[in-house]
């Protein structure tokens, strides 16, 4: 059988599958990818590979007892054998109260996450687009180690109750650091595509090329609050956390940055600059995702801070029946709305301020303030009077996105990001700041 | 590219395997006589297509969580996940194929085939031919983790009723919430190399965790308190507790085993006691840093940089580089620490993550000096490292997370030998004026080449003129790899030495995930730069 399944093939296994059932409730989510990599480093190729993965979980319940098991064979005896398996999980596991039950039939909305462009791409061509960024850092006689991982494939489920969906998808990242023989200079980009015919890896390599070379003789700036433009790829490691931490059961309890003494929390207060707006849409063309959620509820477009008021938060089926609320599925996408100007514009608009490509190794400090460390990375630079003057050496942060966008002085235009943390793919602006708060400088190059 | 941030807590840890019922993680593994027939096979078809080099791991990794929040049971979950990996060296070049529920010498042959096939192609691109460090064979050999009580084998419902059992008593003792987890791993695993070593081991992990949280109604503050567990290369045994494995003092840590209901206990009790704690004054402190602290940093600002393969810039895309240079280490004096500081790694440590008979190549594993009075002396480096350092042999760690994962260097058990001279903890104390005592991980960064870094931790204290004066909070501190070493200034003796690490140490692209240890006593560091991490938003 193929790995990726047609939507009338993989609805046919999903029935086959469902047939085997005999228990109150069932239900099957399906899914099949195949992708290919290189590596390299030291403007060499070190590894390089193929995976194909498929997979059938299924969840069987009897009353409030529920049992899950996965299988990736998918012969009859196999399939049977997953849904028993699943049944006796079910019949010795205790009651889960916060089990709600499946959903029958949803509607969902259209949208296109597969080109075949990415599906079709060869390992030839894979190797062109690598080979195109090593002849540029050989020639230049800089070092690139880079990333390139392209995947097609689908998600399908269905139940008990007669709920059927179906998703398939494409994507690309690229991601290259690009560092001077003589290890003074570095620089970083990144780029995620469902549609592999716009990455450009050339054009890449130059732009982490160029801020490699710039960056190389670095000059050390004092630590202390400054204000910086975070490009975009920085903006996203940040931006990631703010997205992740919208869970309502949390501000329910009081362990949220939204959560607000007596169990209440800060939904429809104003917790940002009114310019920020940060949503959810499965059908957004340059960010297309999956229009349903992993239970089979429909994925919609929905406003999470609407121009800096906190408009809702994510409340899964069991606790939103015990609040009474609507339940909001965590979302498969997030976009930040932005401005009209661009990154040149905004260094040209700026008297004093640090430019960052790239921010490093993000983590929590403070969950009740959102407060996060981390570091500037390959390609940190120092503006006066609307020009680049020269690099500066790295900084360690702690800041929380939330004082940070408070903070805000410019948004520019959105792009497709690749957070260098999670590996998710957003909508981001490059914004300035103002006061960011850079705490000790770095040796690291 | 270092720890990883996901929250260990996560009902569901996908990527694990096909989840499978209880029972089948008992049923014996497949018979080792099967797997020399299979490895065989492969290592015959590739040196038939030309692979002047070969090995074949055949792998059965078994996994069991136990999640629950409160009185509730969120999830129970197991994982199996069986195949074999055929990595070859022909023309020079790696080449590497994988294959999900081989159990046929013909597919298994396929499989060394491909291999070989992916070498010969890649080997177009590449400029110097792998070179790998000598390597006897020792026939059939076999290797098991020295445990007590398989954790496979007890039944879910004691596992259960233990977590259960942890969450009443921490909501007994003032929390307001409480998710406890109980991680189990069992890694069989068989390498057969065309050196002719065929080694059968059996791993055995275990992590039992929890995290528990108090909140001030009032101030709508919240606190967490997260376990002193270390994660153990142990079996059920490291829940049963021995007293004399028990460290008490300003509260109580753990050696060679875990009294969990007894932590959590002292934890929710911390969760509150923190929430009225002094939130602390930014400045110089001398740190007294607890072992259960102690080991994250060693990890970050030791472990990592020693990786050749960072030093030479493979990971330069992903985990960075590191500061710890060649050149550093040729010129025979880089003052990586004060005298006082020696780093051993270590891959036959009894009871830690790390501990194998055979790495992932077939190497015997060993111990050997990183860091010797101070003095960088050495790298960790596998095989095909081992001539760029000038050393005869690999050290013997390599490792990947998979059958269907191309095996590179990790880190082995990076440990901070204990004091040579006398010294228990509380006398440490007695000497500090204006000092910081930190028990237990927190949160933690590190710079791309491992020079700046921060940390936090689960517990501060005060200490003022020889005493513990209070509890602190907010307390993060931020140095210098070689600076902090360097302001080394004592080492309690090996009666406070403890394990601590992680389940989760990421490195590669794909990400590869690997298990390791830091061992240390009780350390102090004078004159550090801490600051206060309270913010309002």
């Amino acid at each position: 059988m193929a790995t990726i399944l047609t939507e009338a093939e993989a609805r046919a296994l999903l029935q086959k599958v469902l047939n085997y059932s005999k228990a109150d409730e069932c239900e099957v989510n399906l899914s099949g990818d195949i992708s290919g990599n290189i590596r390299y480093a030291r403007n060499e190729v070190s590894t390089s590979g193929a995976k194909t993965n498929q997979n059938l979980v299924v969840q069987s319940a009897y009353g409030k007892k529920v049992g899950t098991a996965t299988i990736d064979e998918f012969d009859d005896a196999s399939l049977e054998k997953v849904v028993r398996r699943s049944e006796e999980l079910a019949k010795l596991a205790p009651e889960n109260p916060e089990y709600v039950g499946i959903l029958g039939p949803q509607t969902y909305l259209k949208s296109n996450g597969y080109f075949a462009s990415t599906a079709n791409l060869t390992p030839d061509a894979r190797a062109a687009a690598v080979a195109k960024s090593l002849e540029l850092t050989r020639a230049a006689n800089l070092t690139g180690a880079g990333f390139m991982e392209d995947s097609h494939g689908y998600q399908a489920m269905m139940n008990s109750k007669g709920l059927f969906a179906y998703y398939p998808s494409t994507n690309v990242n690229f991601s290259l650091t690009v560092r001077t023989a003589d290890g003074k200079g570095s620089g970083y980009v990144a780029r995620g595509y469902s549609d592999v015919s716009k990455l450009d890896t050339a054009a890449a390599t130059r732009i982490a090329m160029q801020k490699a070379a710039a960056s190389a003789s670095a000059k050390a700036l004092e630590p202390g609050k400054y204000t910086v433009i975070l490009e975009p790829t920085a903006a996203a490691v940040l931006m990631e956390n703010v997205f992740f931490n919208m869970d309502a059961r949390s501000a329910d309890e009081g362990r949220s940055f939204l959560s607000k003494p007596g169990g209440k929390t800060k939904l429809g207060e104003k917790l940002m600059d009114p310019r920020v707006t940060i949503y959810s849409d499965p059908t957004n063309p340059d960010l297309p995702a999956s229009p349903w959620a992993g239970d089979g509820q429909a994925q919609k477009k929905i406003t999470w801070i609407d121009k800096g008021v906190v408009t809702n938060m994510f409340y899964s089926r069991y606790w939103a029946q015990k609040q009474g609320k609507t339940p909001v599925p965590f979302p498969n996408n997030a976009i930040m709305a932005g401005g009209t100007a661009s990154l040149e514009d905004m260094i040209k608009g700026t008297q004093r301020g640090i430019l960052v490509t790239k921010l490093w190794y993000i983590r929590p400090v403070d969950p009740q303030t959102l407060l996060y460390t981390g570091l500037t990375r390959d390609g940190t630079f120092y503006i006066e009077n609307g020009k680049i003057k020269h690099a500066v050496k790295n900084f360690r942060f702690n800041e929380s996105p939330v004082i940070m966008l408070n903070n805000l002085e410019v948004l520019g235009k959105p792009e497709r990001v690749v957070s260098t943390e999670s590996q998710g793919n957003y909508l981001i602006p490059p914004m300035k700041i103002r006061e960011f708060t850079f705490s000790s400088l770095s040796d690291a190059v | 590219m270092g720890l990883s941030a996901a929250g260990i807590l996560l009902p569901t840890i996908p990527g694990l395997g096909r989840s499978v019922d209880p029972g089948v993680l008992l049923e014996a593994g497949m018979d080792v006589a099967v797997k020399k027939r299979l490895a065989d096979a492969a290592l015959n078809a590739a040196k038939a297509k030309g692979a002047t080099y070969t090995d074949v791991r055949i792998g059965r990794y078994l996994n069991q969580f136990v999640v629950t929040r409160e009185d509730k049971v969120q999830n129970i979950a197991n994982t199996e996940s069986y195949g074999v990996g055929v990595r070859v060296i022909a023309n020079g070049c790696w080449g590497f194929a994988a294959l999900v529920d081989a159990k046929n010498e013909a597919d298994v042959a396929r499989a060394a085939e491909e291999a070989v096939a992916i070498a010969k192609a890649n080997s177009r691109l590449i400029k110097q031919p792998v070179q790998l460090a000598p390597q006897q064979g020792y026939g059939e050999v076999s290797w098991k983790a020295p445990i007590k009580q398989n954790a496979f084998e007890v039944p879910i419902k004691e596992k259960v009723d233990l977590l259960l059992g942890v969450n009443a008593a921490a909501m007994k003792n003032g929390a307001n919430y409480v998710n406890s987890v109980l991680f189990m791993v069992n890694e069989q695993k068989y390498i057969a190399t065309s050196d002719g070593t065929y080694a059968d081991q059996d791993i055995h992990r275990i992590w039992p965790i929890f995290n528990v949280t108090c909140i001030d109604p009032k101030s709508g503050k919240f606190e967490t308190r997260n376990a002193l567990s270390a994660p153990s290369g142990m079996g059920y045994d490291y829940l049963q507790v021995n007293p004399a494995d028990k460290v008490t003092g300003v509260t109580t840590r753990y050696n060679k085993g875990y009294d969990m209901l007894e932590d959590v206990t002292a934890a929710a009790q911390q969760a509150k006691q923190k929430l009225s704690a002094k939130s602390v004054e930014a400045g110089k402190y001398d740190l007294v840093l607890d072992p259960s602290h102690l080991w994250l940093t060693i990890h970050e600002s030791v472990g990592h940089p020693l990786e050749l393969d960072r030093v030479l810039g493979y990971e330069a895309n992903f985990a960075g580089t590191s500061f710890a240079t060649l050149d550093k280490w040729q010129s025979k004096n880089f003052q990586y620490g004060s005298k006082l500081v020696n780093f051993v790694a270590d891959k036959q440590q009894v009871g830690s993550l790390g501990a194998v008979g055979y790495d992932d190549e077939g190497v015997k594993t060993k111990q050997w000096d990183l860091v010797r009075d101070g003095i960088l002396v050495n790298y960790q480096a596998i095989r095909d490292q081992a001539a760029i350092i000038g050393e005869k042999a690999s050290h013997g760690c390599c490792y990947a997370d998979s059958w269907s994962t191309v095996q590179f260097q990790r880190m082995p058990n990076v440990s901070l030998s204990a004091g040579k001279t006398p010294l228990s903890v509380a006398d440490m104390i007695k000497d500090v004026k204006k000092g910081i005592y930190i028990v237990g991980d927190g949160s933690f960064s590190i710079d791309q080449q491992r020079y700046n870094f921060q940390f936090g931790g689960q517990l501060f204290y005060e200490i003022k003129d020889g005493q513990i004066a209070g509890m602190l909070k907010d307390v993060a501190y931020q140095s210098n790899t070689q600076e902090f070493w360097n302001s080394c200034a004592a080492i309690c003796d090996e009666r406070d030495y403890r394990l601590g690490g992680s389940f989760f140490d990421g490195k590669g692209q794909p990400s590869q995930s690997s298990a390791v240890s830091h061992g240390s006593a009780t350390t102090r560091f004078n004159g550090v730069n801490v600051i206060n991490t309270a913010r309002k938003i």
